[in-house]
């Protein structure tokens, strides 16, 4: 048990266990920081593997940007636990025993994966200049495209969120 | 003992097999949104755990791209989630089953 080990395998455990814990309590708000967490455990398991950037870039948007709209959104609509629809038990149970069932279909599957020691591999690909560099030469036409997708995003975020007139359209005389 | 890349393999599964188990049980559409997310990012680390595992560099650029559009589909969703509490005052998906009918 080196280092390594011992960070791996606490990241997991917070990341599954705020992971249930987004899934399993009742406050809204409370899944939110808990989602949070469990995205501070993938960026935890990012470091570990040397990729570096990623970690920076999934702390400042998923945990910085993404979740505190998720915040803003759930206290723009003022709910919690008490207004919170719950389904009834025998579908929750159908729900975990379908993803239990599923988790086992996939672990069945990957089964026979090639085991490669992860810890090993040092590389250094995972460094902002590398990735750049590929970034702005091979991927140039995605990036370029993903402005655009963001930008059409936007509108149409403005374009949904906007209020209805007031005065809607006069029904034409007969 | 060491870890392996199946040892990542099988994080991100349980990951993604808890982002469906909330997707099922929970009736809230911005926790349904939030467990999307949740298996998004669980694609993520593996993706992520595959370009340390090959040593390449084309792996983190998807992540990077996923993130990119995941931004801008939570912007995109959340407007939509906002609409459709303005009209219904309800964030209960239960509600919306007039195709039912």
């Amino acid at each position: 048990m080196d280092i390594y080990d011992i960070l791996f395998w606490f990241l997991s455990v917070v990341a599954v266990g705020c992971a249930l814990g987004v899934i399993l309590s009742r406050n809204p708000i409370n899944s939110v920081l808990f989602l949070i967490l469990t995205f501070f455990a993938i960026s935890g398991h990012y470091v570990l593997m040397n990729a570096q950037f990623l970690a920076i870039v999934n702390v400042i948007v998923y945990a910085g940007a993404i979740m505190v709209l998720f915040l803003f959104v759930i206290m723009l609509m003022n709910l919690n636990a008490d207004v919170e629809p719950q389904k009834g038990h025998l579908v929750q149970f159908a729900g975990a025993l379908s993803g239990g069932v599923l988790f086992l279909v996939l672990l069945a599957a990957t089964k026979s994966a090639a085991s490669v020691n992860i810890v090993k591999q040092s590389t250094d690909i995972g460094l902002i200049t590398n990735l750049g560099k590929v970034l702005f030469t091979e991927y140039v036409l995605p990036f370029e495209i993903s402005s655009v997708l963001f930008l059409s995003a936007m509108i149409g975020a403005i374009v949904i969120g906007k209020k209805e007139p007031h005065h809607p359209i006069e029904k034409e005389p007969s | 003992m060491n870890v392996n890349s199946t040892d990542y393999l099988v994080l991100s599964l349980l990951l993604f097999s808890i982002g469906i188990m909330g997707t099922l049980m929970r009736r809230n559409a911005i926790i349904i949104f939030m467990c999307i997310e949740l298996m998004l990012n669980s694609v993520n680390l593996l993706l992520v755990s595959f370009s340390k595992e090959f040593g390449d560099v084309n792996a983190q650029l998807f992540v990077f791209f996923i993130m990119v559009v995941a931004a801008a589909e939570v912007a995109v969703g959340l407007a939509v989630i906002v609409m459709m509490y303005r009209k219904v005052h309800s964030v209960d998906i239960n509600i919306l089953n007039r195709l039912k009918h």
